[in-house]
């Protein structure tokens, strides 16, 4: 599983390809595709920087500010880093454990925000095409045909989006900018109001959920071998597992496998992350390439998020999810599922499990209980780590005795993800790319690889207008040799 | 004046990241517009949203209404602002996290099986947009200035008459509508 990334001999005779999104914010992505002499990508470096600044951006602030101040490092996630945060700070002011009320709120408000974000995958799934690509009429055909059985899915994708809205909004007072996580606990429980209308619509969010995975099942098997090869990839995967093993996505234990499925670590207290994870850092990329240390630079990075997760767990603690588990792992024949495109079926998976689990706490009556909050002795650091939508996500802070904080280290999703991204788009660049003469087919196929991640791109702001890419060629001397450009209407055109 | 439980005919959606420079000119006109709602009857057929992003959901909050109009910050438009209609289009860039207003109209659309309400974009021009970095002085003006010619209401006349003029800041704040 070695890198082939940074071992490119004499870069001066590569030639280097470079796909620009054309945004009017500078820092979103760019992947730059190396080529050697023998006409193969021999190395693939998808250009993220929107990360610049999140760590400056909360230093210098007092911690009890944290949960709310996260929230504007990403437009999409924001529920993610505030509960991170939320956990950072519960340590830092002693809260060793929190009120039954407090957690079960948090695990709500937490499942809200999965809910609504892996509901966009299933809303894109009526237009398959950005989820699986084609290579083919033949295929394109095929699948639409599975899709075209499924009319109101776009609806339901929206709806679905909305309900986890209002599960963030109604446990954490706001859409937006919301407070309901605070150091030691939360700022308020639920009325019975609030859970009578989030109850209201559950079972039919249950329902949908269902159908989007039983579509997305349908969906993979129509062109199985090729969505289980596309972007394919040998990685190491990393989550977060419950003590005995269960899926968990909000407090547990760090679990890292290897390819094979053999455990590389175990149930390891995350506040020790730093013991086993490092992050490299390559002088091409603001972002860090975090690998797990036992294993060296080379062979340690991994992939996280919902292909990990479905992987590494033992079982889910509701019933259909599991079930939905079964059939998914039952493809790798005991091995970890690689697949690339199997993060959208994963991803619907653990969708699935959130409106099951959103059905369970919507019960339990601790939710309108009054004890909110917890603390101890001040300490003077705290580790918060959530699996976040897209993937374990790390918040570390240190705080001196007034309370500012003094130093932030973050770990996001994305990163986690950075070398695994680049290793998918080079084994889709040297299935696609035919000799020196950029084709649309690269070009769609690079945006197919990068989807399967949804990476954060634009955690920083969004992005007026659609995000066109531009795919140029350039030989060892830097001299532009092809070039296409994806216009804002979706055409492409070969522009040199 | 219509009744605040349903849906008021026109909706007034900015958008953006308060802690991104410039990015915040979508909430802070927000903010003035709310403050002016609260104080006045000058906004009293409209309805205020606000948020990060675009996404598929905001298509639900299009619903019911006679008129759209977004507010962005725009690096690229001319100085103060500008006005343009907008046509459903659908989004296929690589990644799920944004969302153009355009590409709204369209799940819009595609969810409802009908067109989309007239909706129009005003982009604020906006220079900087570094995180934790304050709006920029040029940006503040610019706030102003649009804030005043939403305000006055002739987005929602040029809307109506399909004529986009140029706008000149020294005429801005029309008598309202």
């Amino acid at each position: 599983m070695s890198s082939a990334l940074e071992t490119a001999a004499n870069p001066q005779d590569q030639t280097r390809i470079v796909i620009e999104p054309l945004t009017r914010v500078e820092g979103h992505g760019k992947v730059t595709l190396l080529q050697g002499k023998n006409r193969n990508i021999v190395q693939a470096r998808l250009h993220i920087t929107e990360f610049r600044g999140f760590e400056k951006f909360i230093q210098g602030r007092p911690y009890w500010e944290a949960p709310v101040l996260v929230q504007r490092l990403c437009g999409i996630c924001p529920v993610s880093h505030h509960l991170a945060a939320a956990k950072a700070t519960d340590m830092i002011v002693g809260a060793r454990e929190l009120t039954p009320t407090a957690e079960k709120i948090r695990r709500l408000m937490h499942f809200g925000q999965t809910l609504q974000s892996h509901a966009l995958h299933f809303f894109h799934l009526c237009s398959p095409d950005l989820l699986f690509g084609f290579d083919d009429e033949v295929r394109h055909r095929n699948i639409v045909g599975v899709i075209e059985d499924y009319p109101e899915i776009a609806k339901q994708g929206v709806l679905l989006r909305k309900y986890g809205q209002e599960v963030i909004r109604v446990t954490a007072g706001r859409r937006i900018h919301g407070t309901g996580a605070i150091p030691g606990g939360i700022n308020k429980s639920l009325s019975l109001d609030e859970i009578h209308y989030l109850q209201n619509d559950i079972a039919q969010m249950i329902d949908w959920a269902q159908g989007a995975v039983e579509l997305i099942k349908k969906v993979f098997f129509e062109q199985y071998d090729y969505h289980v090869a596309f972007a394919s990839i040998e990685s190491n995967m990393m989550s977060m597992v419950r003590a005995d093993g269960a899926f968990e996505l909000y407090h547990g234990g760090l679990r890292a496998r290897d390819h094979t499925g053999k455990a590389i670590f175990d149930h390891i207290d995350y506040t020790h992350y730093n013991d086993y994870i490092r992050e490299g850092v390559k002088d091409w990329s603001y972002m860090k390439f975090p690998f797990i240390t036992s294993l060296g630079e080379d062979d340690g990075w991994y992939r996280v998020g919902p292909l990990a997760r479905v992987n590494n767990c033992d079982f889910f603690t509701t019933p259909l999810a599991e079930a939905q588990r079964l059939e998914f792992m039952a493809i790798g024949k005991g091995l970890p599922i690689q697949s690339t495109l199997a993060y959208h079926w994963a991803r619907l998976i653990e969708l699935l499990h959130c409106t099951e689990a959103i059905a369970g706490l919507l019960g339990d009556s601790d939710l309108m209980a009054k004890d909110l909050r917890t603390k101890g002795e001040l300490q003077s650091s705290g580790t918060g780590v959530i699996e976040a939508p897209r993937g374990t996500l790390f918040h570390h802070y240190e705080v001196n005795e007034e309370g500012i904080i003094t130093k932030a280290s973050l770990i996001v999703s994305t990163t986690n993800n950075n070398q695994a991204m680049n290793e998918s788009i080079r084994k889709v660049a040297n299935q696609y790319l035919d000799g020196h003469r950029l084709s649309e087919a690269l070009l769609n196929q690079v945006e197919v690889a990068i989807r399967a991640y949804d990476p954060c791109l634009s955690c920083a702001t969004h992005a007026i207008g659609k995000m066109p890419m531009e795919l140029n060629l350039l030989d060892e001397n830097d001299v532009l040799i092809d070039r296409l450009e994806k216009r804002v209407t979706g055409q492409i055109n070969r522009t040199l | 004046m219509h009744d605040r439980h349903s849906p008021a005919p026109v909706l007034i959606f900015s958008y953006g990241n308060p802690s991104r420079g410039d990015d915040a000119l979508g909430p802070a006109i927000f903010d003035l517009l709310d403050q002016r709602q609260r104080q006045t009857r000058d906004l009293d057929d409209v309805d205020l949203l606000t948020d990060f992003q675009l996404q598929i959901e905001h298509a639900v909050d299009l619903e019911n209404r006679q008129y759209v109009l977004f507010i962005d910050a725009d690096v690229s438009c001319a100085e103060p602002f500008e006005l343009r209609p907008l046509q459903a289009e659908r989004d296929d860039s690589f990644t799920t996290h944004a969302m153009s207003p355009a590409a709204v109209l369209a799940v819009y659309e595609q969810i409802n099986k009908n067109a989309a309400p007239p909706a129009y974009l005003l982009t604020i021009r906006a220079y900087e947009f570094g995180l934790g970095v304050p709006m920029s002085a040029a940006a503040g003006k610019n706030l102003q200035q649009a804030f005043q010619y939403v305000v006055a209401g002739r987005w929602l006349r040029e809307a109506q008459t399909q004529v986009f003029k140029n706008i000149d800041p020294e005429h801005i704040a029309e008598k309202n509508l």
